[in-house]
């Protein structure tokens, strides 16, 4: 095992905790602003993927691939919130998670309706595909790279964009008092609109994203949010960044978990059964990670009372 | 007993839960015999997960969980009875079993320690954290099973022969529908009067108020987990009935979308409502096939039926029926 492998495994960990958090920034956002818990989330990861995949058969772009997962799944989610979400805000969570469970139905069932059960392939482009070679000698897939860039500057611009521009200043307004800056002349269903969109855009263009490197098919979102959900929870629910913490964490723990436990266990065991045990406990290492931080910090990381 | 048109729905639901197997029998239709099974085994895991639920008010989205360990229950006892290979040996022996009492006994007794140890972990969180972690815990055996291959893995575990129960012939569908009719209405008759048990009214109160709950003396929190340890023994059971109905235990049995299942059989037929989770199963059996047969993309009305029962009948099918009276009892 050497120190190029163990780097390597780092940058993959880096890029599926980057992905995550793309995925969990618009569930803790929907989450800390409206109360909402939406299960549904991963429909619009889903949507994203499918909209870049029909959108790269028919233009051959990756570019415009992009757009269309970002356009798709902002419009997929508008609608979603205008349809249904917005009448669930008030309602107890039990609503809200069997109203969402009913939209992941529909859209499943739909997508598998136009587009068929089998998975489609989208390309990574080729002035993205191929190796480039790291500072130290590391040869790194070029696409997982610019992914960890795109997504680094994603997570910056979010950032910025709620501290510093007024809509992020509503949105931070919107989660600490609603009654308030509907008074003060916000026009609130318009943000939440916004917000929800918002946060499906970023959900699309990880699906997109992530659609380059494995399959595009109905139920690829499923996983995927479940994850997300664990970096909520783990980096506490609301807050942007515990979603940043918590989506880094997993993914270094997933990824590292994935590859390590099983070596480790064949120092003390025979290498057929420490290779089986070592990848059921790294397959439950996030959840095992997720209960260890739940008994010291019942409220996530970064978050407030549960 | 006062009797209400909930009651007497009630009633007419149990009876023709009864009835469609019985005509079924006597016009040796074994399918119809068999959904009406299914549809038992499901009210009965949805019975477990409204003690949870209904009575409780936790919002539990790992009961697949439960429902799976009693299938893996039946899968590996009925696996090494099959194979004449022992479970293991030390300390003492212990072999497999195709004996009925003795799987959903393992059952219960694995889900209950299951559901002690999730919901004492879960249960120190509440409202959105408690959905969420009880989905992961779920996720976290899910996966477990899926990697599991000393038990199928992935596929999952055939058992070539359905278990046996003294003194009936299981591989006749109208007894082995007995058996399943028989758990689900002794179940129910244990939710009612857990329900109305003071246990049951204690729970009720730390769901509607638990600040004054806890002001008389009682712990919400040893409450709840009680009540979480019984809903997933329920559950549990019938996931060893489930599992022994197909002959077939795989980890689908433990994905989240069972949970979600579990969940919409409680909630069609109407949430905190004794025989919501009959009327549930009962319409989505009914809807599966149905719909089934119009449709290869019948969930999407499923999905339709279901918002709109959420969005606008919020009794479920019960409370369309017989109106918004006060429920679980």
């Amino acid at each position: 095992m050497t120190y190029i492998l163990v780097l390597e495994q780092i940058l993959n960990g880096l890029q599926f905790g980057i992905m995550l958090f793309l995925m969990a920034a618009g569930l803790t956002l929907v989450f800390g602003v409206m109360g909402l818990i939406n299960l549904a989330h991963g429909s619009l990861y889903m949507v994203g993927a499918f909209a870049a995949a029909a959108v790269a058969g028919w233009t051959g772009s990756f570019l415009l691939a992009l757009i269309a997962s970002l356009a798709a799944a902002a419009a997929a989610g508008a609608l979603m919130e205008l349809v249904v979400i917005r009448r669930l805000y008030r309602r107890d969570h039990l609503d809200q998670v069997l109203a969402t469970f009913a939209l992941i139905l529909i859209f499943s069932e739909g997508t598998r309706w136009l587009f068929g059960s089998f998975p489609l392939f989208l390309d990574v482009p080729s002035y993205l595909s191929g190796p480039v070679t790291l500072p130290g000698g590391i040869e790194y897939p070029l696409y997982r790279l610019a992914i960890i860039l795109t997504g680094l500057a994603i997570a910056a611009g979010l950032f910025l964009l709620i501290a510093r521009t007024r809509i992020g200043i509503q949105i931070r307004a919107g989660e600490a008092d609603r009654e308030m800056i509907a008074a003060l002349g916000v026009d609130i269903s318009k943000l939440y609109t916004l917000v929800f969109a918002l946060g499906a855009a970023l959900a699309g263009l990880a699906g997109a994203l992530v659609g380059a490197i494995q399959s595009v098919q109905v139920g690829m979102g499923e996983p995927v949010l479940i994850l997300a959900f664990v970096v909520i929870v783990i980096g506490g629910i609301g807050s942007i960044k515990g979603a940043l913490a918590g989506a880094l964490l997993v993914g270094m723990t997933d990824t590292l978990g994935g590859v390590f436990l099983p070596r480790l266990f064949t120092l003390f065991m025979e290498p057929a059964s420490a290779a089986s045990a070592g990848a059921s406990l790294a397959s439950m290492l996030i959840y095992i990670l997720m209960a260890g931080v739940l008994l010291v910090r019942p409220s996530g990381l970064y978050g407030g009372s549960a | 007993m006062m009797v209400t048109r909930e009651s007497l729905l009630n009633w007419a639901m149990i009876a023709a839960l009864l009835l469609v197997p019985l005509a079924a029998w006597s016009l040796d239709e074994p399918f119809i015999i068999t959904l009406a099974t299914k549809a038992a085994i499901l009210a009965l895991a949805g019975v477990g997960l409204n003690i949870a639920l209904g009575l409780g008010g936790l919002i539990s989205l790992g009961h697949a969980a439960f429902f799976g360990i009693g299938g893996y229950a039946m899968g590996i006892l009925a696996a090494h009875a099959q194979n004449y290979e022992p479970l293991f040996e030390w300390p003492f022996l212990f072999e497999g079993s195709n004996q009925m009492p003795l799987i959903w006994l393992t059952a219960v007794v694995f889900s209950a320690l299951a559901a002690l140890v999730i919901g004492a972990l879960s249960l120190r969180t509440s409202g959105v954290y408690f959905i969420m972690i009880t989905l992961a815990f779920g996720q976290m055996l899910y996966y477990f099973a899926i990697s599991w291959s000393a038990y199928g893995g992935e596929d999952g575990l055939s058992i070539w022969v359905r278990n046996e129960f003294p003194g009936l012939n299981t591989l006749d569908p109208i007894q082995f529908f007995a058996i399943a009719y028989v758990i689900l209405c002794g179940a129910l008759f244990f939710a009612a009067r857990l329900a109305r048990s003071p246990f049951g009214l204690a729970l009720a109160a730390a769901r509607q108020n638990e600040d004054r709950v806890e002001a008389v003396g009682l712990t919400p929190f040893t409450l709840r987990l009680t009540a979480f340890v019984i809903s997933g023994a329920i559950t549990g059971l019938a996931g060893a009935l489930f599992a022994d109905l197909n002959r077939f235990v795989s980890p689908t049995m433990l994905s989240w979308h069972t949970s979600g299942e579990i969940m919409i059989f409680v909630i069609l037929g109407g949430v905190g409502r004794l025989y919501g989770p009959v009327a549930g199963a009962a319409l989505y059996i009914v809807l599966e096939h149905l719909l089934g047969g119009i449709s290869d993309y019948w969930q999407i009305f499923l999905g339709v039926l279901l918002l709109l029962i959420v969005l606008f009948a919020r009794g479920g099918l019960i409370g369309a029926i017989a109106g918004r009276e006060k429920a679980h009892g």
